[in-house]
């Protein structure tokens, strides 16, 4: 069965119609030919698909496209604004926080989403005080919090610091 | 050019995530700096186009149909309901292929649809093209394929049997490589003995394999695929095709990661077929599930290993029996056993040797290259038997390896000459000598224990073990393989300014090939744009992106193909200047005389023309060994590395969590000092994952675990902190020194973190990955 839906995507609205059990990811890449979020798994087992919905990071390929509604999609692309790469671009690229960089779209995305969750004072499984109105980002919060995200690379070691400048950068990391 | 470091010199150290430390200075965006990837902004946005992001707007999908079962006979197939599926362009079987239906990387024995019989689970039998790939998996599932079953070798140590069925005539074995060197009859006052098995890891690249094949009006295909090798690739295709090169043309796509397993052909053949067949553009990027099926593994083995030493723990003699299971087809199996057989006792120097070792046929997934590629299996046991000696004798680990550790001037178990650096001794002081993590505070929180919150005790059972390993590794293609790459540089100015552009078909797959050929065209030709060509098989072939060889080989065409066009440069200056062509220099665009004069610019000397030569570039020869004894240079260079490993284990509960794994490697000439580093971060966290989590479990010739559920990779949260030290020996006959980086990391990483689970937990764990039911033997 198909429907209409309109999927609000890095600022841009696209009314699609897509059969019901289209994943965003799908829908993203095979209808919008939006292909920042990779495909690794699409099992919500590797994290390459990860983008933010309103903000909140969310594996596409384990949300269904008619269940988006008027949530903005912001991809890795879309955290650029007027083609200035967003601080964790920079920060990825000047750490050589990658390799193949299959992964990295959706590590960006995550780490964008992490900054967030801080910033909000979500605490992890390794926050000290859940109840602070604001989690720091230590090396160890943001090793928790980007463990969903792959890298067979295993870039890691430079993805810890790459996250950690923007978060200093941004007030949740001393 | 904005270069990291901007300097660089003899040695390069980092701690975790700390930028490489250096002492001496280089000149940014060149050799010895590390340069921004030049496709790294778009590979942080995700702009940058992978093979599954290619996309043509008449393009159909293609699948593949695959045996379930791991040996059965084809009684008949027939694709009439398939084709009667609305959007179905195109059902193809093994009567569709119009050249010859084989392909293979050393031997054509694969079929590239299957006829008469299936050997593996996951043999393509066949295709389906559709415009919606649901509605071709649909019709796929809608192909009747009338199986006979058939009784399956599906263990390798009985494939060699009397009544083992033949998995294809006139037996299963790929090869035996027998090595004698010594006095065969030499006994020793110490004998050490042990048994190893390795389980078989899968490379698990993020990126599944996905090509574009498009159809040419010459009657052509262009295939845009992410491969290791575009022109070993092109050679298969040409005779499963039955078309000429020129009809065949492959262009790199985005490479999301290859470790080995990108060497053989996945869609290549059958996108190229589609598209043929449908006159329409084919995609084909396989699920995460069928990408297991979908490459080949690293082998599984199983290693019998007997040490023979004086009293202080001088070795006296090795004898070595290696067994590689091939799974259902030849691919690199030979070269995987030329590894394992002249490399797998390590880099030892050991006077009496006799080493058998195996590959064989069965029923199981094919297997074939992996970073590592027959050395990492041999290093679990010649390490573990290392250890044993060392308590056989009253050494410690570091101290009975340096011992018998090979020197510069040594000749290896093949008796080729080491004629370069081999800082055994050297990388494995340097490793013990590094700090160790501070001991576990026994308050310390549960999240620091090994299995963190799922651990369900106190940590009363967590013992810490440190464990070492050292290596060595074969760089480049062995045994007499007429191993080369070509590079064309062309020199122009444009827009005022002087380019550099660099044509090779070498593979970047992330290692981060085309930032070494950038650097090494400004340094050759002092300019500072250099425009890297995309890669395709319109320049000649620039060898296999494994081996550790790229930086080596494709550098050295480069650097090659750059004396050739300032060679051409230099004189044209020279003769419109007058001056001898020794005595001028090309740099920052001008022409500079002796003593740093500026003579000319490199406008004035190139005008309206462009300068373009290509040159190929072949390492040192190598031989093939004898058939008898195993005797030859089989190789052209080593590399070392030594790692050690501290490891916490929950002797109880079996649960393992490595707190440091530190390495010292010798890298030659560190090109790029950054790129040396992930090299061996990376290296390092596949070996640790072989050592601890990951395994295709086959059980019967059925692959149980198809997904990242249930085949687990380092996250990380599973890396520990590294302390990586890096030398830098000088290869004097390689270009710049350099010695191949890739792949020694996972050599020794995975033997020192098993050394370390065995140091905490007292059991002798024969068998990697180590499971927690081996740790607690229950």
């Amino acid at each position: 069965m198909d429907s209409q839906i309109t999927l609000r995507v890095d600022g841009a609205a696209h009314p699609l119609a897509v059969d019901t059990r289209t994943t965003l990811l799908d829908a993203l890449r095979e209808r919008l030919r939006i292909t920042s979020p990779k495909k690794g798994c699409d099992h919500g087992q590797c994290g390459a698909c990860t983008v933010l919905l309103d903000g909140r990071r969310v594996n596409s390929c384990l949300v269904l496209a008619v269940t988006v509604g008027d949530a903005e999609v912001t991809t890795s692309d879309g955290l650029a604004v007027d083609d200035v790469p967003h601080a964790l671009h920079r920060s990825f690229v000047e750490h050589d926080a990658f390799q193949c960089g299959y992964c990295t779209p959706g590590q960006v995305c995550s780490a964008a989403g992490i900054l967030a969750e801080a910033r909000a004072g979500w605490p992890s499984a390794v926050t000290p005080d859940v109840a602070a109105d604001t989690v720091e980002l230590t090396d160890d919060e943001i090793r928790e919090r980007m463990s969903g995200n792959l890298c067979r690379c295993a870039a890691y070691a430079n993805i810890v610091p790459a996250v950690a400048d923007v978060a200093r950068a941004e007030g949740v990391r001393r | 050019m904005r270069g990291r470091s901007g300097h660089s010199g003899p040695s390069v150290s980092t701690d975790a995530g700390t930028r490489p430390a250096t002492t001496a200075t280089t000149t940014p965006g060149r050799i010895g700096d590390s340069p921004l990837r030049p496709d790294g902004t778009l590979k942080v946005t995700g702009e940058f186009a992978y093979a599954s992001d290619l996309w043509h707007d008449d393009m159909v999908w293609g699948v593949t149909l695959r045996s379930p079962h791991p040996h059965a006979r084809i009684r008949g197939i027939d694709i009439t309901e398939a084709l009667t599926v609305p959007g179905v362009t195109a059902v193809l079987t093994a009567d569709d292929v119009p050249g010859e239906n084989a392909f293979g990387l050393e031997h054509a024995d694969q079929p590239v649809l299957a006829v008469e019989f299936v050997r593996y689970e996951g043999e393509p039998v066949a295709l389906v093209a559709a415009d919606h790939p649901e509605t071709a998996r649909r019709a796929a599932a809608r192909i009747r394929v009338e199986y006979e079953v058939l009784p399956a070798v599906t263990d390798p140590r009985h494939a060699m049997d009397d009544d083992a069925p033949a998995v294809h005539r006139p037996g299963n074995l790929v090869r035996h490589l027998q090595l004698r060197r010594g006095d065969q009859s030499v006994t020793a006052p110490v004998v050490v003995s042990l048994d190893v098995e390795v389980g078989m890891q899968d490379q698990a690249f993020l990126g599944p394999e996905s090509g574009l094949a498009v159809p040419a009006e010459d009657g052509g295909v262009d295939l845009y695929v992410a491969t290791q090798w575009l022109h070993v690739d092109q050679r298969q295709m040409c005779l499963a095709l039955g078309m000429p090169p020129e009809k065949v043309r492959l262009h790199l796509a985005g490479v999301g990661g290859a470790f080995g397993g990108r060497e053989d052909l996945s869609v290549h053949v059958h996108a190229s077929l589609l598209a043929l067949r449908t006159g329409k553009p084919v995609k084909m990027s396989y699920s995460r599930e069928e990408s297991f099926f979908g490459h080949v593994h690293r082998h599984p083995a199983w290693l019998t290993y007997e040490f023979g030493a004086e009293r202080d723990g001088t070795l006296v003699y090795a004898r070595a029996r290696v067994l590689l299971d091939g799974g259902a087809y030849a691919s690199s199996t030979a070269a995987v056993v030329g590894n394992a057989g002249t490399l797998g006792l390590g880099p030892y120097r050991i006077p009496n040797v006799a080493v058998d070792a195996y590959g064989v046929f069965t029923n199981n997934p094919p297997c074939g290259a992996m970073r590592g590629f027959g050395c990492v299996q041999a290093a679990f046991a010649h390490e573990a038997l290392m250890d044993e000696l060392a308590d056989a004798v009253g050494l410690d680990p570091v101290t009975v390896r340096q011992r018998n550790g090979m020197r510069e001037g040594d000749r290896n178990i093949t008796g080729q000459l080491i004629d370069s650096a081999a800082p055994v001794a050297e990388l494995l002081q340097i490793v013990a000598d590094l700090p160790l993590p501070p001991q576990r505070d026994a308050d310390a929180d549960l999240r620091a224990l090994p299995g963190s919150v799922g651990n369900t005790t106190h940590g009363e059972g967590v013992v810490r073990g440190v464990g070492y390993a050292v290596t060595y590794k074969n760089i480049g293609f062995s045994e007499g393989f007429d191993d080369y790459s070509t590079a064309r540089v062309r020199l122009e100015m444009t827009g005022g300014e002087a380019v550099a552009t660099v044509h090779t078909a070498a593979a970047e797959v992330g290692q981060g090939l085309i930032t070494v050929e950038q650097q090494i065209c400004r340094t050759e030709l002092g300019v500072e744009r250099v425009v890297v060509h995309p890669k395709n098989t319109a320049v000649g072939s620039g060898g296999s992106t494994s081996a550790s060889r790229q930086t080596y080989v494709t550098g050295g065409a480069v650097q090659a193909a750059c004396v050739a066009v300032r060679d051409v440069v230099l004189a044209r200056a020279a003769a419109s200047l007058g001056r001898e062509v020794s005595q001028l220099r090309l740099d920052g665009e001008k022409i500079v005389g002796a003593s740093g004069e500026v003579l000319t610019g490199l406008a004035e000397v190139l005008g309206e023309d462009a300068v373009e030569e290509t040159r190929e570039y072949r390492h040192r020869p190598t031989h093939a060994i004898d058939p008898e004894t195993g005797q030859g240079d089989a190789h052209v260079q080593f590399a070392f590395s030594a790692h050690r490993a501290v490891v916490d284990v929950d002797v109880e509960l079996g649960l393992v969590k490595v707190v440091a794994l530190d390495t010292a490697q010798d890298v030659g000439k560190a090109i790029n000092p950054d790129a040396v580093v992930g090299q061996i971060h990376g290296g390092s966290a596949q070996g640790m994952g072989l050592a601890l989590m990951e395994e295709i479990v086959v059980t019967d010739g059925h692959v149980r675990n198809p997904s990242f559920t249930d085949y687990l990779i380092p996250t990380i949260l599973d890396m520990p902190p590294m302390q990586v030290k890096v030398l830098e020996y000088a290869d004097p006959h390689a270009p710049y020194g350099v010695r191949g980086v890739g792949e020694p990391p996972t050599i020794s990483s995975g033997p020192a973190v098993a050394a370390a689970v065995r140091a905490a937990c007292g059991r002798p764990l024969r068998r990697v990955p180590i499971r927690p039911e081996h740790i607690t033997g229950t």
